[in-house]
Parts: structure tokens; sequence; C-alpha cells
């Protein structure tokens, strides 16, 4: 809270903050993911328990938005069938950049357990759209979600402005 | 109210056509109508209660039909049935309706456990039907949750999941899983009781008709609920049996038929509970207002059933839950169609065994997939905003509906 | 009444047109709820069941169920369990038809539960259904090929451009 001390004496110390333009970029980005009200099936119930009081994901900056074009990240959540996959496809183009996924669940990441016999479904949704996050259970825990979630703000700490 | 309009046909001239059509189907192609609009309700949408597409036909605010498209979650079970073995499909059973999930165990293991023609033990019995109503509660938490959620509630979902989490915390003690258990098996359970659920549940229940209270008080008898919901999607008893429909959308039109009750299974016979109608409180018998009573009613009379359970508890009967699973399940050559009362209505198993270790077909009866097919007859003539309350008043699972 | 009865009265009203009732023995709830009345004529099946649903001391005003079965020897089912909430009996009836010329005549006009149930009867084993107002794919794309829950359905590779098998 260096800032707020310093808002006394408006003029003495300047106001001025030295760091890097990635990290400010980066802090920023992170601490306020949108994330895009998207529940297919049961990880869909988890992630709305991630949500709800117990769990928190507000805490974090993750506000649900309605719409894909006002939200940043976009967590699949349940089965992607066949003729939901042309659909996924759409809403990912309509997400404006920096965008990125997480796949939660074990039917999003890899078909789960409909892999042998689902005539219907998309054994895993990497095979639509590019994934940054997977995150596996069946369904996963809240808990798990939320490091999914930490391990992509990780990697949104990481990355650099002129090739995001 | 407009007349009903032509509804338009998608030529299925690239499916493959039998040899011999005995007689062919003559449908007019729709003309090209200028009053009204086709507003596209699509899969993603915060309201529809997971993947479902709505194509409503509005003449300016007003629906003039509602067509539902489905098969965005259609993940193949029964194809799944025919290469697994009797308990093997138990997992995906719990996929289905995901809410509800220790309703739809019970239901496919007593279908299997009546084609064997096996009875299992007190105590499995007692824990079954402990928990199928444990689940029946946190499967109305949703439904009303999410239902003020569509209204523009917010605060009873929170309240709502509050409650789920200990329920959900109970579950997950006794068998490892919060969401989807694969705990009731053919002719026993996965896992004892463990021995702290039944204080657990006793607290729960003081708590939770607290919360009941609360959620009437919020919600319920909310004046801005009550105007959006009376008198909106009314669906008439005749309508509603014609058409199949069962759960809380029939009693909600003022029928009293509760498969506990009329076809009752495993214990439910030595439990006093009463059966819930739609009486047109605020508004018309069997609009949305009622459907909702119904849930509320259903959820404070499962509280009743919980604590007679636990009064009538046997703490003596120490017999293993195991002790009447099957070591091989090969169930007789021959036919059944079993159901049980699921929180969305009449789930329904017809299986038909042809003397091997894998089902021959299983073909389930999923509430929530009729109860939705009444929604293009009870939404006409209504507004756009209460074509999502309607929608939220049927209560589907898409896992449910699509299978 | 009981089930024998029903069949009697069947048989009675429709002398050629109904099989053997076959009951399951093996438990008491199978043979409550297992045990099914074979139709020979499949022409014939709206008007059993309009009679089914009208007489006054039948009443069958609820499908419980109208599923379709693969009997493995290319021919189809279509299996119809009726109940009566009024009078509180149970009864189920099976139509046989060859896989070469799967058409049955639709009951949408008996019960509106099975407009849904016969599209979707439809969409998974490719039976046709005769007078349905509106037969289409319910679950599936309106291009999927095949019939999925037939028993010689094969995965197929590649749908628009997807690779589906794992």
């Amino acid at each position: 809270m260096g800032l707020l001390d310093k808002l006394d004496k408006p003029f003495d110390s300047g106001n001025i903050l030295i760091t890097g333009v990635d990290t400010l970029f980066n802090w920023a980005r992170l601490s306020s993911l949108w994330q895009m009200g998207f529940g297919l099936a049961c990880c869909a119930i988890e992630m709305m328990a991630a949500s709800a009081s117990h769990y928190d994901m507000m805490r974090f900056g993750v506000i649900p938005r309605p719409s894909p074009r006002q939200s940043d990240i976009m967590i699949i959540s349940g089965t992607v069938t066949l003729k939901m996959a042309s659909r996924i496809k759409i809403l990912f183009e309509q997400m404006p950049d920096p965008k990125y996924i997480i796949s939660m669940g074990s039917c999003s990441n890899c078909g789960g357990p409909y892999w042998e016999h689902g005539y219907h479904v998309l054994k895993g949704v990497d095979r639509v759209i590019p994934v940054d996050v997977y995150v596996p259970g069946c369904p996963p825990r809240p808990e798990a979600l939320l490091e999914g979630l930490m391990k992509l703000q990780e990697k949104v700490r990481a990355q650099s402005l002129a090739r995001v | 109210m407009p007349e009903i309009l032509e509804r338009r046909v998608i030529s299925d001239s690239t499916l493959p056509i039998p040899a011999k059509v005995v007689s062919a189907e003559v449908v007019e192609p729709r003309r090209l109508k200028t009053e009204e609009m086709i507003l596209n309700i699509g899969p993603q949408h915060p309201s529809t209660h997971g993947v479902l597409r709505l194509e409503a036909i509005l003449d300016g605010e007003m629906v003039v039909d509602c067509v539902p498209h489905l098969g965005y979650l259609h993940r193949c079970f029964e194809k799944h049935t025919e290469a697994m073995t009797y308990p093997q499909v138990i997992p995906y059973v719990d996929r289905m309706d995901y809410l509800a999930a220790m309703n739809s165990d019970h239901g496919y293991a007593l279908a299997v456990e009546r084609l064997l023609g096996i009875q299992v033990g007190e105590k499995v019995e007692f824990i079954r039907i402990l928990f199928a109503e444990l689940s029946r509660i946190a499967s109305h938490l949703v439904a009303v949750g999410t239902y003020g959620l569509d209204i523009g509630a917010f605060t009873p979902f929170l309240f709502c999941f509050r409650d789920r989490e200990t329920i959900l915390e109970m579950f997950e003690k006794t068998c490892g899983a919060r969401l989807l258990y694969n705990y009731m098996w053919v002719g026993g359970l996965s896992h004892d009781l463990h021995p702290d659920v039944l204080g657990m549940c006793k607290e729960f229940v003081k708590v939770n008709r607290a919360t009941h209270k609360e959620v009437n008080n919020l919600l319920t008898f909310n004046k801005i609920f009550v105007e959006r919901t009376a008198n909106i999607g009314v669906l008439k008893p005749e309508v509603a049996i014609n058409g199949g429909a069962t759960g809380p959308m029939l009693r909600g039109s003022g029928v009293k038929w509760d498969l506990r009750r009329d076809d009752p299974y495993s214990i439910y016979d030595r439990f006093e509970f009463e059966i819930a109608v739609g009486t047109g409180m605020m508004g018309q018998v069997g609009d949305c207002f009622d459907r909702h009573w119904v849930r509320m009613l259903e959820w404070e009379q499962s509280l009743n059933i919980i604590e007679q359970i636990l009064e009538k508890w046997p703490h003596n009967d120490t017999t293993d839950v195991q002790a009447a699973v099957p070591k091989r399940i090969k169930p007789p050559v021959g036919e059944i169609y079993s159901r049980t009362e699921n929180p969305r209505g009449e789930l329904g198993f017809y299986i038909v065994s042809k003397d091997g270790i894998n089902p021959w077909r299983c073909k389930v009866r999923s509430p929530a997939f009729v109860n939705l097919s009444l929604l293009s007859v009870i939404s006409r003539g209504y507004l756009v905003a209460d074509l999502i309350a309607i929608l939220g008043s049927i209560d589907i699972v898409l896992g449910e509906v699509d299978r | 009444m009981t089930a024998a009865e029903i069949v009697e009265k069947l048989s009675a009203n429709f002398y050629q047109k109904v099989g053997e009732w076959h009951e399951m023995k093996a438990s008491p709830y199978m043979t409550r709820m297992g045990s099914y009345m074979d139709v020979t004529d499949a022409s014939f099946i709206r008007d059993i069941c309009l009679f089914l649903r009208d007489e006054p001391d039948l009443v069958f005003n609820n499908l419980m169920l109208l599923s379709s079965l693969d009997n493995g020897d290319k021919t189809f089912s279509v299996v119809y369990h009726l109940e009566s909430m009024t009078l509180k009996h149970i009864f189920a009836l099976k139509v046989t038809v060859p896989e070469a010329n799967p058409i049955v005549p639709s009951v949408v006009s008996v019960w509106n539960h099975a407009n849904w149930q016969e599209r979707e009867a439809w969409d998974m084993m490719g039976i046709q259904f005769q007078g349905h107002p509106d037969l289409r794919r319910i679950l599936l794309d309106e291009d999927y090929p095949g019939f999925p829950l037939r028993k010689d359905f094969k995965t197929p590779e590649f749908f628009r451009g997807m690779k589906v098998p794992y």
C-alpha cells in the first residue's frame, strides 16, 4: 500500500511507480480474468459451487459475464459433443484477445469416461480450440479448479506483451 | 392469441431411406412470413440451465411458438450400456442426472435387483433412503437457487449452495465423492455409512429448516417473484397426463401422483409424508408459481422423512453392506420396466437382458426429456421474459434430457 | 383389472391382430412390469392404443415409455409401456417390423408423449413412424451418418472435419 501512504502528500514524492510494462500489464490482467459463464455438464455444477460462497472464485477477480465479447477466460466444463464443437469454436473466435481457455474435467481434457464408445463425443476440446490449462478430475473439486486458475495466473504473469 | 403456424420441416433426403416406403409424408414448406422474428436463445446462455437451444418465434415481444433443439450434450449413454457389464453402468447413470445422482443410482440398482429378484438388507435400505432424500433436497436446492437466479434474485442462490455444501460433505465422508458417487451398487452399497453422518444429519435438519423459511421469505413470497411467476405457463392436468409429465410438473397442475405413494419401492411405505400439489395459491392452478411451491413443500416433506428415518434407524444392525451383492451379475432372459421417483419426475429403466453379462438394451425414461417436450405447449402467448421463467420452472438437467 | 383379463379383452376385440402374451416368470415384479403382448399386425397399433385409452374399464391414459429395440435378427421392435393412473393397472405391447421396411404407425394422436419418443426412435434406430407431424432427428445432427443404436453401427472416422475415435 505504498501509493496510499503518499496520497496526503501528493507532490512530495510524486506518485511515481517504477516497474516493467510487462509486469504491470500482466498483474492487471491476471487479477481480473473475467469468465464467460459457460457450463456444459456435471463439471458446471462444481464451477457454480466454486463461484458460490464456500469457495468463492470472485475474490480472485473472476466475475461471470454472460457474453463472450466481454470475457477473458472460458472454462470449458463438461463433455464437448460433436454438435456443440462448432459452437464452441464460434464462441472462442468471438472472444477478444488476450483470451485463455481452461479445460475443466476429464471429458473436455480427453473425452473422459466416454472415450471408448462415444460416437458423438469429441475426445478432448483441444481438437477444436487451443487450451492453456487442463484441470483433471471427474468432476474436479472446486479447490482443483482454483488451483487451475492459479496456474493460469502464473502463465499470465510470465507472458510477454510483445507476443500475446 | 395468433393461430398456430405450420412447422417448417428440414428435408431428410440425405438420410438412408429404407428400400420400400409405403406412403410418403407430404408437408408444405413454410412460406416467408414477415410479421414474426426468430430469436435464437442459443446453446450458450446463462439461463438455459445447460446447453439447450430454444428457437423462439416472436411477434414483437410475444412468443408465438418455441421449438427446443436438443442433442448438444448427447453422450451416447445407451450405447455404453450395451458395452459395459451391469455394475459398470452405474457411473454412467450418475452422470445423466448429475444433480440427483444418488436417486439415479438408486433407480438403476433397484431395476437390476428386480431383474435378478434379490432383496437387500434392512440397513442397506435405510442408508439408501436417507441418501435418496438428502439428494432430493440437494437437487431442489439447486432448482430453487437457479430459478431465483433466472428471475433475477442472486441471494437465495448463495444460501441454497451453502446448505448444499453440508450435504455434499456428508456424501464425501461416506463414499469419497462430492457430486458423482457410484455408491449404490446392485445388491448393496460401495461403502458403509461413516459414523459421523448421523450426527451431521440431525444438525443439518435443524439448520435446513431455518434456510427453508429464509428462502420462502426472500424468494417465494417476494412480490416481484410472485408477479413474474403467477399465471405464467399454465399447464392443464389433462394436457400434463397426456403429455407424460411427472414429478413437480404434474403435481403443480393439481394431480396427486407420486411414485413413492402410488407404486411404493424400497421402504417408503413405512414413513408418513404428504404429497404436495399445486392449488393455484397466487394465480391459476398449474402455473410456474405452483411448480415452485410444490418443490418448496417437497423439500420440507423430505426433511420430515429424514427425521423419521433417524428415529427408526436400526442402530444394532451390523451386517455388511455388501452382503447381498452377487458375485456375477447375469440376469435371466427377460425384460423389465422399473421406475422410481426422481426429484424431476419418474425415472424409468427399460432393461432387456439376453443372457449375458451386458444388458442387451437399456432405455431410459428421463423425466426432464418428457417435461421439456411440453415447453412449446405451455409457452405460447407469453412474453420472452416469461419464457425464461417457464423454462426455469420445468427444472431440466441437460445431461438427462440428452443422455 | 388383471393382466389376464386385459389380454382376453384385447384378443376378443382384435382377433387376428394381436399375438401371444409373454409373461416374465422370474420374479413377481418382472411379471407385473416386464410381461408384454405381441401385436402381429403393425398397422393396427393406433387402433389398439385408441381402444386401450378410451375403453371405460381400461383407461390407459398414460404412456410410460415408448422404446425401440434391435432384436439382432434383422428385425426391430417398438415397445409401448402403458399405465392407467385412474385404475392403477399396467400393460405392455410389442410390435416387430423387419429391418428392410421399418414402418410403424404413429400414436401421437393418442398420447402426445409419443411425439418426442418417436422422434428419438427414428433418430437412434431408424424406425419410420407414419403419421407423425414432424419426424426429424432430435438428438443428433441432421447429417449424422447412420443410426447409432443398431447393432451393426460403426462409429464414423471423421465428422465435419473432426476426428471422432479416440
